[in-house]
């Protein structure tokens, strides 16, 4: 703050105040939807119908985290969600460091075609191939299993793990890995002691988008999972809603009790992320 | 400790890009070997192939009595120095330097007692705990050296260590290599495009251009007896300076004339062996600037120190354009007539590359084409005032204009 107040007197204090505003505004727009949500899942029924609606909580309540904390469906969808998005996160990251590895380090043909036709599976609309999908898990008799959506999820995934870790490998100086060549390790042990303690950043940054990805996705969940014990949260907080009712404040709840372990993630390992998405931009 | 051995070998890469050539070098255990040469000349690659870090096109490379052409790295019992250091970020001085060790599953203690010992002989006892990124270039430096000396590997092979530093570090670090050289007595071999460290380094220097090897010799022989133009013009400091002359048979012995100076000259090689001048006799002649002893203001030049039988044939007048002191001498630059001006690309990029160094050639770019003169710093010699130079004529080396080759 000191510094910026300082560096902003050297311009105009006008131009001072204006970055602000403009920083206020971007904020309040982005994390509205947020507030408003979280405010939903904090006041009472007939507040939540109130018209005009209130802007700030009359009498805040948990009675909303009751319900979705009472209810064993949605205890198990959050333990099903941590589960799914967990191995789809450790699969991508084990094959995707090899794999970028492999094409960060390797001279060979078509390197780039081959960093496109992954990056074209990415591309698939979801909704084109769910039902071929479906048909080739039930024969394989995985579906209302975890693997239908760990499987999926991978697949879709892994192509932005590879690229985002491949621009990793491609920043580490090739004479560390000849050091430790020298120095007497394999190929292998040249990678997991040097090579992946280095590109932390990289790996961390890529965990956690991963692991977002797999934790917010809610189609091939929706599609492959029937059975209540293995639904993830997505697939869980639309249960809230009965023929007759829609309980809004449970949904709302239960929103927010999904973000938070996100919140958490990704405030936890913050300056890791920086770090990584800056990697590269300055010689460290 | 081992005998280092190279047998016609090769390096060719995809699209028959050559970058070495027919290498043959015998390197004896415990001996300091320097590979110099501009950039892009081979000396790089060559030590990666020993290194085994790039494979061997063609030819046959040789440590100890072993062939270790198929052999990866951590097989060939080397270690190596890089030129950025490539120190483990993520590990800690202490662990740097074991880490080989430690892949070998070598013993706790032992590793510690040989990491204390590396870390006492560089005086680094003190960063053991410290992070890569909390030392300075030259503690960088020394870990790099560490990791390699706590291996007691065959040989050390090193890779230009010294051009991150700043001047004065390296001719300090330049020393320390030395001694550490002198201690452990482990065959080296270390790559620089610095004349300068090859010459102070080296028991022996191999010259590289393009590939190819252009002498293999002691520091002093090669000085003093450069094969071609090419060595000649990148191994001493100023470079030596290069005319075009005309190499005349005169009353049963040589002379060799440019413009109105004439030096008498022994016979060259080529001559001897009978074998005539060549269709037109023209030479290019190399006189390095130290031999210029005496340098004498004005027309009427007392004799110099010249070493002639006539003092007239083996002096010849200049005018300085620049003279540069340097305290315990000075240097002296003049211009040539165009005709007898030579100009070597090759040599001027070259001595360009090992500028900056503390004792360095003051040669750049501007001096392409001029004389450099080493004179005794109590010269009284003033720019654009004629001064007198006697040539010392057994210091001459005749050259071939066309082939480059030595002929004396």
């Amino acid at each position: 703050m000191a510094a910026a107040s300082a560096s902003g007197s050297g311009r105009s204090t006008l131009g001072t105040v204006l970055f602000y505003v403009f920083v206020a505004l971007f904020v309040l727009v982005s994390v509205a939807p947020l507030l408003w949500v979280f405010k939903m899942s904090i006041i009472t029924k007939t507040e939540l119908f109130a018209n005009p609606p209130t802007f700030l909580p009359n009498s805040p309540t948990a009675t909303s985290y009751g319900t979705i904390f009472g209810d064993e469906r949605f205890r198990k969808a959050l333990i099903n969600s941590t589960i799914i998005a967990g191995v789809t996160t450790v699969i991508c990251l084990f094959f995707g460091s090899i794999a970028a590895y492999a094409i960060a380090r390797l001279r060979f043909r078509f390197k780039s075609l081959v960093m496109t036709l992954i990056l074209a599976i990415s591309f698939f609309p979801a909704v084109a191939i769910i039902a071929p999908l479906f048909l080739q898990y039930r024969t394989i008799g995985i579906i209302d299993t975890y693997w239908a959506v760990i499987i999926t999820d991978t697949v879709f995934a892994l192509p932005l793990t590879i690229w985002i870790l491949v621009a990793f490998f491609k920043e580490l100086p090739r004479d560390l890995e000849e050091a430790a060549k020298v120095d007497g390790a394999t190929t292998i042990q040249a990678f997991r002691k040097v090579i992946v303690p280095l590109a932390a950043p990289g790996v961390f940054t890529t965990a956690i988008l991963t692991f977002i990805f797999a934790w917010n996705e809610f189609l091939f969940a929706n599609t492959f999972l029937f059975d209540a014990d293995t639904q993830p949260v997505t697939v869980a907080i639309p249960n809230f809603a009965t023929v007759y009712t829609v309980d809004y404040g449970a949904q709302a709840a239960a929103a927010v009790t999904v973000t938070i372990p996100l919140v958490i993630l990704v405030l936890l390992f913050q300056r890791r992320i920086v770090s990584g998405l800056t990697a590269g931009a300055v010689k460290g | 400790m081992a005998e280092v051995t190279l047998e016609d070998v090769n390096k060719v890469y995809a699209g028959d890009v050559v970058a070495v050539r027919d290498m043959n070098l015998d390197i004896q255990d415990g001996e300091f070997i320097v590979f110099v040469g501009p950039s892009g000349c081979g000396k790089s690659t060559a030590l990666r192939m020993i290194a085994g870090l790039e494979d061997i096109s063609s030819g046959k490379v040789f440590i100890g009595d072993n062939v270790v052409n198929d052999l990866p790295p951590r097989d060939r019992d080397i270690a190596m120095v890089f030129q950025n250091y490539a120190l483990y970020p993520h590990m800690n001085v202490r662990e740097n330097m074991g880490f080989a060790l430690k892949l070998k599953k070598m013993d706790k203690d032992e590793i510690d007692r040989r990491v204390s010992e590396a870390a006492r002989i560089l005086s680094i006892e003190r960063f053991l705990d410290r992070k890569p990124k909390a030392l300075s270039g030259g503690q960088r430096q020394r870990v790099a050296l560490g990791r390699a000396i706590v291996r007691e590997p065959k040989a050390f092979l090193m890779d230009e260590p010294l051009s991150n530093l700043d001047a004065k570090l390296r001719v300090q670090m330049r020393t320390e290599i030395g001694k550490l050289h002198n201690r452990i007595g482990v065959t080296t071999i270390y790559v620089t495009h610095d004349q300068t460290e090859a010459m102070t380094m080296a028991d022996r220097i191999v010259v590289l251009k393009d590939g190819v090897v252009q002498q293999v010799d002691t520091p002093q022989v090669m000085y003093e007896n450069p094969r071609n133009v090419f060595v000649a013009g990148f191994i001493g400091s100023p470079a030596m300076n290069f005319m075009r002359a005309r190499l005349e048979k005169e009353n049963g012995g040589y002379v060799a004339s440019f413009g109105r100076t004439r030096i008498p000259s022994t016979a060259p090689r080529s001559a001897r062996r009978g074998e005539g001048l060549g269709p037109r006799g023209l030479r290019r002649k190399g006189r390095r600037p130290r031999d210029t002893p005496g340098a004498h203001r004005g027309r009427h030049a007392r004799r110099g120190r010249g070493h002639g039988r006539d003092e007239r044939p083996n002096t010849v007048e200049v005018q300085p354009q620049v003279i540069e002191s340097m305290g315990s001498e000075k240097y002296l630059y003049f211009g040539l007539p165009k005709e007898q001006a030579v100009h070597l690309d090759s040599v001027a990029e070259m001595t360009g590359d090992a500028g900056g160094d503390a004792d360095g050639a003051g040669s750049a770019d501007d001096f392409d084409e001029m004389l450099v003169a080493r004179i005794s710093a109590e010269s009284q010699a003033r720019r654009g005032q004629g001064v007198l130079l006697s040539i010392d004529a057994s210091k001459i080396r005749l050259f071939d204009a066309e082939t480059e080759q030595a002929i004396l």
